[in-house]
């Protein structure tokens, strides 16, 4: 009894301590303004990284939801001749919800686990602790300009998902089972807000770009230096930043759509 | 060599970001960046809106030439009070107009159709259509119906 109290406690203090060290890591890389000629390369190789080749799947995978949605939504909606609807219930729901998540997942699971998995290695073989010796901040030139990158992709990320969404779905929709095109974009244009529908999704990726890439950069700068440790880093990357992307997603909705 | 075509990889990402960004703001959202000029404001009393919303469409003769900006209810008479704002540049709207809740289709959305009507003026900023027709009910209408042929 008294022993699974003390486990209780040490997995917390453990739990907590992470949370710190994963917060002072955040405020130092964040806080590190780099020299822009060491750091402006550095982003941008990174950017190409996480973000000019994550393209593909997005692009694959969005293409694919918004034709599967246009499907689906077509078949119940014709049903009560009205069809036409198609084009709002595939925009609202990539929108507002399936880009950023689905964006977000996808990215977590190509991005997020590759970040996990390289700064784990460089830990292992001792690369950052090197880096220290020779009086370069690990975080300022390793974790920042990862993290940097991150956050600026996803977004992105999100939006080329949306719009290759819809235009899966205009695909389907329109050219293969003959929706008139007029309604399905007046619609789409009659439901979908800027301001209410677009701007809140693109703040929920920065949300989750910021999510995903700080737990991937923490758990690959603070995983125990050994093959294992670094299997077991990157598995807790891709299930964290999932599971904080499915509870971050209810929250900022409910906060944005549902009036609480 | 190979840093350029990173950053050129990076650089039409970002572009195509953007791209999107611009889509989804014109072709999704319908946001026209041309239409800043905010449109006139005139009013109408309705005895029931029925389903109508904020952001619903005015039309006159089923063309849209405005939309729907406010619905509160007018504490002195007990009715519905309407804000509609049309665009400039249909000016033709006349004082005697009437304005009708109809709907789109069985059981589509709810717009407002205005019939324009003969008089000299008219509507500027602030005017109130006085000839209202309220939103058909399909509840009363059943009532009504089934209340004709009980009396039958």
């Amino acid at each position: 009894m008294i022993d699974q109290l003390q486990a209780l406690g040490f997995t917390g203090m453990n739990k907590l301590a992470a949370l710190g060290r994963s917060l002072i890591m955040l405020f130092h890389s964040i806080c590190a303004v780099p020299n822009p000629r060491v750091g402006i390369p550095l982003l941008v190789k990174q950017l190409h990284f996480v973000g000019v080749l994550s393209l593909i799947i997005i692009v694959v995978s969005g293409l694919f939801i918004g034709m599967v949605l246009s499907l689906q939504g077509y078949t119940i909606l014709v049903d009560y001749g009205s069809e036409q609807a198609v084009g709002q219930m595939v925009a609202l729901s990539l929108v507002r919800e399936l880009s950023p998540v689905v964006a977000g997942l996808l990215f977590a699971g190509r991005a997020g686990s590759a970040l996990t998995a390289e700064i784990g290695l460089m830990k292992a073989t001792e690369q950052l602790s090197s880096m220290e010796m020779i009086g370069v901040d690990p975080l300022r030139r390793i974790v920042a300009p990862r993290f940097w990158a991150g956050f600026i992709s996803l977004p992105l990320l999100t939006m080329i998902f949306s719009v290759v969404g819809v235009w899966g779905a205009l695909l389907v929709g329109v050219d293969w089972l003959g929706i008139y095109e007029g309604s399905f974009w007046a619609n789409m244009q009659a439901a979908v807000d800027f301001r209410t529908d677009v701007l809140n999704g693109i703040i929920k990726a920065i949300v989750f770009g910021f999510i995903v890439t700080w737990i991937a950069v923490f758990q690959g700068y603070d995983c125990i230096p050994t093959s294992e440790g670094i299997s077991q880093a990157t598995t807790k990357t891709v299930v964290y930043s999932s599971l904080a992307i499915l509870g971050m997603d209810f929250l900022l909705t409910a906060l944005m759509f549902g009036d609480l | 060599m190979r840093m350029r075509t990173i950053e050129l990889g990076v650089g039409a990402f970002i572009l195509a970001g953007f791209l999107a960004l611009m889509v989804l703001m014109i072709n999704v959202s319908g946001l026209s960046l041309s239409s800043n000029d905010e449109g006139y404001k005139i009013y109408a009393r309705f005895e029931n809106i029925g389903g109508l919303t904020v952001r619903s469409k005015v039309t006159i003769s089923g063309v849209a030439v405005g939309k729907v900006t406010d619905i509160s209810i007018d504490p002195d008479a007990i009715k519905a009070l309407v804000e509609m704002e049309i665009e400039p540049k249909y000016d033709y709207l006349t004082l005697d107009s009437s304005a009708s809740i109809l709907t789109a289709g069985l059981l589509g959305e709810k717009y407002i159709g205005i019939t324009v009507g003969a008089d000299e003026e008219m509507m500027a900023e602030g005017d109130e259509i006085e000839d209202t027709q309220s939103a058909l009910v399909l509840e009363e209408l059943i009532g009504k119906f089934l209340f004709n042929k009980v009396s039958e």
